[in-house]
């Protein structure tokens, strides 16, 4: 395996316990363990984080743009949100 | 694609555009933008990795423990700031050999300032304060810009930058309080920094020949011109306080504009050391071509590492199956 064939990970980054893992960014190793440790070194040197996961790009399947209209079937449902209803004020916060 | 689908195609991506979305490495964009913001991200990448190099020169010869801590940590946070950019360059399709590649054989231009040299100590602080100032100036521009990945990056580069330009100005600040030959060396810097440093924002906008399409992309959000003006204006009452005496006559507060009016910008030095005569170009590229050839055998050794580490898994799981 050549320099060119290091795959590209997808950095996610727990700032602190009790919060989701959230993506960092990318970077290029050669295999986990050393995507871990340079993720470390990049994304974490001030504090930044408290666990590292990292993924292969082309493990990661995505919904494509063109399928604009896949979030359409949300929009029209308004009932969902709590706004939607009136309650008078006399119940008190609900 | 036909002529009527890539107009109407075009006119949708200029909509989301003025609405303010970003676009993301999946979307529709013109092949120019794409091509525009390679360039842009790369040269900008490019820049981030270059630098570390005047600054380097300075490392074994910090004058205590402290200051040297403090200009590694600065030069890691380049580096890293150079990774973040080239994986934003990558994400529109170009490969990271390609882009090395790229600066390596010079076809790509990093910013022209890293082609002069650090000759004082004062030089670094003259960096940190200048250089990374002009910088963040467009960098906090950048934040806002149109390509998502790029705009990220920079959100994250511009948390970094504001202890760079700190550590520079207090350096300046402590030896401007030392020895008269101190306070030369502050002053020596400061003149051969100042000039080109206002030069890192670019032509004036008149001369500028990316900036009218860039603008209306979003890629930028403020013109050579604006920029170089905030820098001067932010700047000039730092180095009053300082003590330093700008190397510019024609420098004076303007009430009606309410900005500095400063002297002409030597556009021929620019445009030379762009076309590669400045008093480090070779000197860098021939550090970073070294630096290359010489770190090949890390990647081969992690490359061959990752190798062993997988085969010793195979077979783990192999004897554990029989
Ligand atoms: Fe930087
Ligand atoms: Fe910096």
């Amino acid at each position: 395996m050549s320099k060119q064939d290091w795959p590209l990970w997808e950095v996610f980054i727990r700032s602190k316990s009790g919060l989701h893992h959230k993506h960092a960014g990318s970077l290029h190793a050669a295999d986990a363990e050393m995507a871990i440790e340079n993720a470390r070194d990049v994304y974490t040197r001030r504090n930044e984080g408290v666990s590292i996961w990292v993924v292969e790009s082309t493990n990661i399947a995505a919904s494509s743009p063109e399928e604009g209209d896949m979030f359409e079937g949300a929009k029209s449902k308004i009932y969902r949100h709590p706004t939607f209803y009136d309650i008078p004020d006399e119940v008190g916060h609900m | 694609m036909d002529n009527s689908n890539l107009h109407n195609l075009e006119e949708k991506f200029q909509a989301k555009i003025d609405a303010e979305i970003k676009i993301e490495p999946k979307d529709w964009m013109p092949e120019k933008y794409r091509k525009t913001l390679i360039r842009q991200i790369s040269q900008h990448a490019h820049s981030e990795v270059v630098g570390m190099l005047p600054e380097g020169n300075w490392l074994t010869r910090a004058p205590s423990l402290n200051r040297k801590l403090i200009l590694l940590a600065k030069i890691q946070d380049e580096g890293g700031h150079g990774l973040y950019l080239y994986s934003a360059a990558e994400t529109l399709g170009i490969s990271r050999d390609e882009l090395v590649d790229q600066l390596l054989t010079g076809k790509a231009k990093y910013s022209s300032i890293f082609n002069y040299p650090s000759i004082n100590w004062a030089d670094i602080g003259a960096i940190g304060w200048l250089v990374d100032g002009a910088a963040i100036m467009n960098q906090v521009m950048l934040t806002r810009t149109s390509y998502g990945p790029y705009a990220r990056a920079m959100v994250r580069i511009c948390k970094e930058e504001s202890f760079h330009q700190r550590q520079g100005y207090e350096l300046l600040l402590t030896m401007s309080q030392g020895t008269d030959e101190q306070k030369e060396m502050v002053q020596d810097a400061f003149n051969r920094w100042w000039w080109p440093s206002l030069m890192m924002f670019g032509p004036s906008d008149k001369e500028s020949t990316h900036s009218a399409q860039s603008m209306k992309w979003k890629i930028k959000r403020k013109s050579n011109d604006e920029l170089r003006q905030a820098f001067v204006d932010a700047t000039v009452p730092q180095a009053e306080f300082l003590g330093l005496t700008v190397p510019d006559d024609q420098l004076k507060w303007n009430e009606e504009r309410n900005h500095y009016d400063f002297g002409p910008i030597d556009w021929d030095e620019f445009w030379s050391v762009v076309k590669g005569n400045g008093p480090c170009n070779r000197e860098r590229l021939k550090a970073r071509q070294k630096a290359h050839d010489e770190g090949a055998w890390v990647r081969e050794a992690a490359t061959a590492y990752a190798e062993k580490r997988r085969k010793r898994k195979a077979e783990k799981e192999s004897t554990q199956v029989a």
